[in-house]
């Protein structure tokens, strides 16, 4: 399954901070982070491309879900 | 790419209009400085009374509202707040504790340099010092805790007192103070102070421009992002200031700054992990306050009263030097932090083992 991390509420760079954790321990399982704002949606993609992943974004109502993989 | 151009655009811009801004009236090597303006604007509310320093600064009002009309614009102004706002309160006035013991916001400290204030450069390591201590912290799950989504009004407060200030500006009523010498009595024309800080706050709400951030991302992504906007500024800056004969090198009789090394260094380590534990610099959370995150505009209230904290009881630096009084506050205030810093830690582990069991 994949693993999920909320970082709903936080500020970065705690998102960035625990979606490259997420990654890291997942290695290549997909892992979902959901973020509340874009400033962390945009870090957190920007994180996670430099770690060579896919990122799909999507809008959660006024979250938004990251779809990271492989 | 495109993000790496537009954010050296917007670094640059900082560093010309900065320029600008002195040549047409603001104090030397101060176009923008974020702690040495709210400080005039606590000052023109009368919160502290010194005399030389008090002015309702435009280009603050304009930051918050070209930050508010950008995230509007791009649906990104949501109202948030609730984590911790008692400390953040409290970090704010340690955040402008130090740049008053220095003499300038982190923004500020890069354009002294770029003026050839080398007083400036004892206070980068000082700061970059400063914001590694954060890291230290964040590293070990340092947090102020999640906000919350809250009723629009919460976000529209910061731009709201926006507008009420540059109604006071423009009307000038008796209750306000300004001051009639002194750098509080200098600077550049309205349209050109609201309009810098107008397009700036609309650059910085688009790229995430931090001074802050730029040195901490470095540390802990070696992510280079912001620091090429922290870059861009000082060039540009300097390269302003060599051809307009504004460059002025040297550690002595610089404008408003002084030449205590240990305390420029030392204010500035204040300013550095205040700003980690805050989650930005004192312009970034002019920023954020438009983006109409209360957590953030809290953190600019504490910075406003700190400001008046620091002179009513003679505590900032000034040209002379940095009062005995001063330098207890340099110690106490590295104190407080590490223990926020400290008391703060814990919590996101013990968020994290709920999500682990909410996951499983």
């Amino acid at each position: 399954m994949t693993e999920l991390v909320d970082c709903r509420g936080l500020s970065c760079p705690e998102p960035v901070m625990l979606a490259r954790q997420a990654l890291e321990k997942a290695a290549d399982q997909p892992v979902t982070v959901f973020v509340s704002n874009a400033v962390a949606r945009d870090n957190v993609t920007r994180a996670a491309k430099a770690m060579g992943r896919q990122v799909k974004v999507e809008d959660e109502g006024e979250d938004f879900k990251l779809f990271i993989s492989k | 790419m495109r993000d790496r151009v537009f954010i050296i655009i917007a670094g640059a811009v900082v560093g010309l209009l900065a320029v600008i801004l002195v040549l047409q009236g603001n104090p030397a090597n101060m176009g923008f400085c974020i702690a040495c303006f709210i400080r005039d604007i606590s000052g023109a509310l009368g919160l502290h009374r010194a005399g030389v320093v008090q002015y309702l600064r435009p280009e603050i009002i304009g930051l918050v509202l070209g930050s508010f009309v950008t995230a509007l614009y791009v649906r990104e102004f949501k109202a948030t707040g609730g984590s911790s706002p008692v400390l953040r309160f409290f970090l704010g006035m340690l955040m402008m504790a130090g740049a008053l013991i220095f003499l300038g916001c982190p923004l500020r400290m890069v354009l002294r340099l770029a003026g050839g204030d080398w007083n400036a450069m004892v206070a980068l390591p000082g700061y970059v010092l400063g914001v590694w201590f954060g890291t230290l912290f964040l590293k070990r799950g340092y947090t102020l805790g999640r906000s919350q989504e809250q009723a629009p009004v919460n976000g529209y407060a910061g731009p709201f007192m926006a507008i009420v200030l540059l109604i006071l500006l423009v009307t000038a009523p008796a209750f306000i103070f300004f001051s009639e010498e002194g750098p509080g009595s200098m600077s550049a024309p309205l349209f050109l102070t609201l309009g810098a800080g107008l397009l700036v706050g609309i650059l910085a709400q688009r790229t995430r421009l931090c001074t802050m951030g730029a040195i901490r991302d470095l540390i802990l992504f070696k992510d280079y992002h912001l620091f090429l906007g922290f870059v861009a500024i000082f060039v540009v800056a300097m390269i302003g200031n060599l051809f307009t004969g504004q460059f002025a090198p040297g550690f002595a009789e610089q404008p408003v700054a002084h030449i205590d090394h240990l305390w420029n260094f030392s204010g500035m380590t204040v300013v550095g992990l205040a700003a980690v534990l805050a989650g930005g610099c004192p312009m970034r959370q002019l920023i954020l306050t438009g983006e109409g995150q209360s957590d953030a505009l809290i953190t600019v209230l504490g910075m406003a009263g700190g400001a008046a904290f620091m002179h009513n009881f003679g505590l900032a630096g000034s040209p002379a030097g940095v009062s005995p009084a001063g330098q207890w506050i340099v110690i106490i205030s590295l104190v407080v932090l590490f223990i926020i810093g400290a008391a703060n830690t814990r919590l996101l582990a013990a968020g994290k083992n709920k999500e682990k069991a909410k996951a499983s």
